[in-house]
């Protein structure tokens, strides 16, 4: 026992567990079961913070999740950083290192106070009013400075070396909340024998019970009935207790968001354990026990360090043992505040008075206050405090009969315990959709119609006698589980004696000499927001609390108002001459307290973000030196740089090879769908625009998809195998699209067809050996097919054997040479591609990436759709009227190629473009315009799709979609550019190489 | 996260499942007799009303199927799924008053 402060009784407490933690780098002492704010309070400490926007010396106010002031920056090392923890809920460890936040340099010595002398400057609505102009100075000064001196706290720097984990569950009872109402109800809910889980933010439960000292239930000492009550629940196996768990959201079908710390309490965390674990919880039914907040009261400098709430200061003496004043003052309007001076008063602390708002309070708080001899003035009000970084003495007034305040007295003290009653937790209720109550008698918003399956219990309903908050919950644990089809048990009435329980209240300003301002009246702390700022901003048009609180920014910081709110409704109701309801309450809104990014985001980081998907080959392309590109979630090889080459000369490289010799494409990310069944055919007829029925087996054609708007969407050589079996490629991102829309028509639309679909995209592993000595590479390992061009002409399909593996191999080109596509199983499909290309390699062939590959399609023509198409271009836009089968009397699209839209002279039509310079190569998305310098706002022609150097034709290429294009082959057009004045092209034909496709059928 | 009740499956999360648009939106048995103005209808104007909702969903990592879901808009409550196909409920079969819920026809 250290200091004068620390007291050797607490119901948190483990006094053999000493413990050493530095604040802004001086070593302190606490206990094991201490908080920083506990810790440090116990050491005399009361200042922790700085205000946001005055810088104003604050202390801790509260003692759980609702504080405001005392923000912490937690940094553990190694990119652990977490800045704007409450120190009311940093739990000590031995090393624990903490700091204050928005302070330069310290926090006792801080320069942006200068703020506070000039604060009335900085009134609601300052950054609107001052910072209208000139325009530049946005830029280089106000932004600058702004940003400099905006926020709270630093977000952390380095990559988050934790690891979180994720855990739905379901039960019939959750609930939330561990105090008396919580526990009570977890009691009768587990007895039933239904599923519950229940779960607290704070490290022990109890909740409000455990700064409970004098009360008995049930004839037993609190504390004694608190841990028989949780020994029962510990020993239900079928109650599962989340201590250190907030529930943070509560959202439709009764989902429940939970986040449960599991190592921020630890000195040395476990390796490999979850720093926290996030818990989606469906639950039959939720019981609501989240407590209530004590109100502060409102009058000028109620901010100053050792100014906090009374229970807060209750439970940092009866639960941490550490007394927040010697000689304390109360302020209050609330019954329950007068307990709070009994238990310091009986702890040391000199109550120099309890200043009661309120004319006449009545009660056993106030009885057993009078029995003990402590000041009690009733009608009286604080009017000011003094002191600069800790209270020392506070100017008190009397309210005379006709409301009017006169000045009596100065009062020392070093700490001012303060009480307005208490606001109902009801955030979780009000985001289930619930509708609040607003309770006129007693000034707060209660829990009214229920919107889910939920009810609200103790405090968090304004149930603030203990005896009726445990009969609550007994009731409530047993209509739940009942409801959930459980019998339950009734539980007799519990008997608590001894308890003070808050029965009244006061919200918005208190009462203040005529003629005086309400000066630093503080009503939200974290936001630096003033009755004057709320005042002002409904004198300045401002009538609806949800304005009125952007305006201001009440409400808006980290802690979201939960101890700000109701004061602000009550002073800007006031200020507007209407009722609180009236003017209403501002939307509640998850997270109830800060949440982490990791807990949200899991496994779902790094490599796991989104699943890579690898295909058989890529292990030789890796060892072969590709380089890779992201194709939807497929890795594909890009090219295979030789010695030094720039991607650009590897690619050049690459198609002189497959043009002259032959190259090895790995083609395995293609989509493949099986399409197999007696109507598989007219599914491939309604499906894609081709006709179908007639194609032989052994035969392939190219397929092009529409969506029913008439538009391009996917595209893909389709063989016949069998009569009743198709094998359907797409493209690699079109893939799970396409079988999609597959299923969607098969399902809804032609339910009466007999088909299978089956994504064999996995299944087979893909090799395209391309180029004029495909075959001689192929011929050597293929024992079963004869490849010769009169027996398997180009668009055929054979099945057989390559290399002894089984084979569906394919005679397709998408590079315009003799060209094959060996399909093989994918286990297969490494063994396969080496034997090939040791083959390959003797013929001097190449393997080819992906950049290639669209190279030489382009030299062609063909069309990549996403590419070269964009999803608002039709067949006959892309010149490819050749793949509709006319006679079909219907397949999805073929209604709306028929609308006038389609038919417009003036749609962009898919062409080539040669570019005046052969070394000019557009930007694939450069604008076609008709003259060098278009006027501003004139429309262009069209857009490059595709552009590259060719190698085939010495000079670069490209592809665009030019209004009437075709009707334009021969014109000049200029192509813009980012860096300069646009460049000349003519417009061709988009096929640039053997347009008679002569070297296709070799 | 909604819980939806998967015809052919049972209960299970929203994220296994992809919205799929308005339900009983028949294509045309013959859309070349259809004229513009249907067909422009047909593929664009949906009712997107406030309240009752028939809607398309596909429980996209369990079954595979589509089926049909009858939701409020504006409560986000579902009153009722059905294999597609099936017609839509009446407004006693969802519990609700005829007064409270427009119904495009």
């Amino acid at each position: 026992m250290s200091s004068a402060y620390r007291l050797p009784h607490a119901t948190c407490i483990d006094y053999t567990k000493p413990l050493r933690f530095t604040f802004d780098g001086k070593s302190y002492q606490g206990f094991h079961g201490d908080t920083v704010a506990s810790a440090l309070l116990a050491q005399g400490v009361h200042l922790m913070g700085r205000s946001f926007k005055y810088h104003r010396p604050r202390g801790v106010m509260a003692a759980g999740a609702e504080e405001p002031n005392a923000l912490l920056d937690v940094s553990r090392g190694g990119g652990r950083s977490v800045p704007n923890l409450r120190a009311t809920q940093v739990e000590l460890y031995d090393g624990l290192v903490v700091k204050s936040q928005n302070r330069f340099p310290s926090l006792r010595f801080d320069v942006g106070a200068i703020n506070d002398l000039l604060a009335p400057l900085f009134g609601a609505g300052f950054y609107y009013k001052t910072f209208m102009g000139p325009r530049k100075a946005w830029a280089h000064l106000y932004e600058p400075v702004i940003r400099h001196a905006a926020g709270l706290g630093h977000a952390p720097s380095k990559p988050d070396p934790d690891t979180y984990a994720n855990q739905f569950a379901h039960c019939d009872v959750l609930i939330v909340g561990g105090g008396a109402a919580g526990l009570a109800a977890a009691l009768s809910a587990g007895r039933s024998g239904a599923r519950v889980i229940v779960a607290d933010e704070q490290a022990q439960w109890g909740g409000g019970l455990l700064a409970e000292r004098g009360v008995e239930i049930d004839g037993q000492p609190v504390q004694a009935w608190l841990a028989q009550t949780v020994r029962a629940l510990q020993a239900m196996p079928h109650v599962r207790l989340l201590s250190r768990t907030t529930a943070f959201g509560y959202f439709q079908q009764n989902f429940i968001g939970l986040v449960e710390r599991l190592t921020d309490h630890l000195a040395h965390p476990p390796q490999g354990q979850p720093r926290e674990r996030l818990w989606q919880v469906r639950a039959k039914r939720v019981i609501l026990a989240t407590g209530a907040i004590e109100r502060p009261l409102v009058f000028s400098g109620n901010d100053r360090p050792g100014v906090m709430l009374a229970g807060a200061a209750r439970q940092f003496l009866n639960r941490y043992g550490a007394l927040v004043g010697k000689s304390v003052l109360v302020f209050t309007a609330d019954d329950a505040a007068y307990q709070a001076a009994i238990d310091l008063a009986q702890a040391g602390a000199t109550v120099m008075a309890i200043v009661d708002l309120r004319e006449n309070p009545q009660g056993p708080g106030i009885e057993a206050a009078r029995a003990l001899s402590l000041p009690v003035l009733t009608s009286h009000v604080v009017i000011e405090t003094f002191g600069r970084l800790r209270i020392n003495a506070a100017a008190l007034g009397r309210i005379g009969p006709d409301g009017d305040v006169t000045p009596v007295k100065i009062e020392q003290c070093d700490a001012l315990l303060m009480s307005g009653g208490f606001t109902p937790s009801v955030h979780l209720f009000s985001q289930s959709r619930g509708k609040l109550h607003y309770d006129a008698d007693r000034q707060i918003f209660v829990p009214g119609i229920s919107a889910q399956q939920e009810c609200s219990i103790g405090a968090a309903k304004g149930t603030f006698a203990l005896q009726e908050s445990v009969q609550e919950g007994f009731a409530a644990g047993a209509e739940a589980a009942e409801q959930a089809g459980f019998k339950s048990q009734t539980i007799a009435p519990s008997r608590v004696r001894h308890d003070v329980p808050s029965c009244a209240g006061f919200s918005g300003a208190v009462p203040r000499p005529k003629g005086q301002r309400a000066g630093k009246a503080f009503v939200d702390f974290q936001n630096d927001v003033k009755v004057t700022d709320i005042i002002s901003a409904t004198q300045e048009g401002f009538k609806s609390i949800e304005h009125v609180k952007r305006y201001t920014t009440t409400g808006m910081a980290t802690d979201q108002g939960k101890t700000s709110n109701m004061n602000a409704l009550a002073v800007a109701a006031d200020a507007l001459g209407r009722t609180i309801p009236d003017v209403g309450l501002t939307t509640f809104r998850m997270p109830y307290t800060p949440v982490t990014f990791g807990s949200i985001a899991g496994l779902a980081r790094g490599d796991l973000f989104d699943p890579v998907r690898k295909t058989p080959i890529h292990g030789w392309a890796q060892h072969h030196g590709a380089l890779f590109e992201d194709v939807g979630l497929w890795k594909r090889a890009h090219y295979f740089p030789q010695k030094g080459e720039s991607l650009h000369q590897a690619v050049l490289r690459e198609c002189r090879t497959v043009r002259s010799k032959a190259g090895l494409f790995d083609a395995s990310t293609l989509g493949k769908i099986e399409i197999v069944g007696p109507d598989a055919a007219e599914f491939l007829n309604r499906l894609y625009t081709n006709a179908w029925s007639k194609l032989a087996v052994g035969r392939c054609r190219y397929g092009v998809m529409l969506n029913e708007q008439g538009f391009v969407m996917d595209d893909g050589v389709i063989g016949r195998l069998a009569d009743e079996r198709f094998h359907v490629t797409t493209t690699t991102t079109g893939a799970p699209r396409v079988l999609a829309h597959m299923e969607d028509y098969l399902q809804t639309e032609f339910p009466e067809l007999d088909v299978w679909l089956t994504s064999t995209t996995e299944q087979w592993a893909v090799i395209a050996v391309q180029g004029p000595l495909a075959r001689q590479i192929l011929q050597p390992f293929v024992t079963d097919i004869d490849l010769s061009p009169d027996a398997m002409p180009h668009m055929s399909v054979r099945t057989g054997h390559i290399c002894g593996v089984e084979t569906r191999l394919f005679r397709v080109s998408f590079t315009g040479e003799l060209g094959f596509e060996v399909n093989v199983p994918s286990g297969q499909g490494r063994m396969v591609w080496e034997a090939l290309w040791a083959e390959a390699e003797k013929h001097g062939a190449c393997a080819y990436g992906t950049e290639a590959m669209h190279v030489l399609r382009a030299e062609k023509g063909f069309i990549i759709v996403g590419q070269d198409t964009d999803g608002t271009v039709t067949p006959a836009d892309l010149g490819m009227d050749w793949v509709i089968g006319q006679t079909k009397p219907d397949f999805v699209g073929k209604r709306s190629l028929v609308r006038a839209d389609m038919r417009k002279a003036d749609r962009p039509q898919f062409v080539g473009l040669q570019t005046h310079d052969p070394h000019f190569v557009p930007d694939e998305g450069a604008q076609v315009v008709a003259v060098a310098e278009p006027a501003t706002g004139s429309a262009a022609l069209g857009f490059v799709t595709s552009a590259y150097d060719s190698a085939t034709l010495g000079r670069s290429i490209a592809l665009a979609l030019v209004a009437n294009g075709r009707a334009r082959k021969g014109e000049t057009v200029y192509l813009t550019r980012l860096d300069g004045q646009a460049l000349p092209a003519t417009i061709v034909d988009p096929v640039f190489y053997d347009k008679e496709g002569a070297r296709l059928h070799a | 996260m909604l819980l939806i009740d998967c015809p052919h499956c049972g209960p299970r999360p929203e994220l296994e499942f992809r919205y799929g648009g308005e339900a009983h939106v028949a294509r045309p048995a013959e859309p070349a007799t259809v004229d513009d103005a249907q067909w422009m209808a047909f593929l664009y104007l949906r009712s997107n009303p406030k309240g009752l909702h028939f809607e398309r969903w596909r429980h996209m990592s369990g079954c595979g199927r589509f089926f049909n879901c009858a939701r409020d808009t504006v409560s986000d409550k579902i009153l009722k799924t059905y294999p597609a196909g099936q017609a839509r409920p009446s407004l006693e079969a969802l519990g609700l008053a005829p007064v409270d819920h427009e119904v495009r026809a």
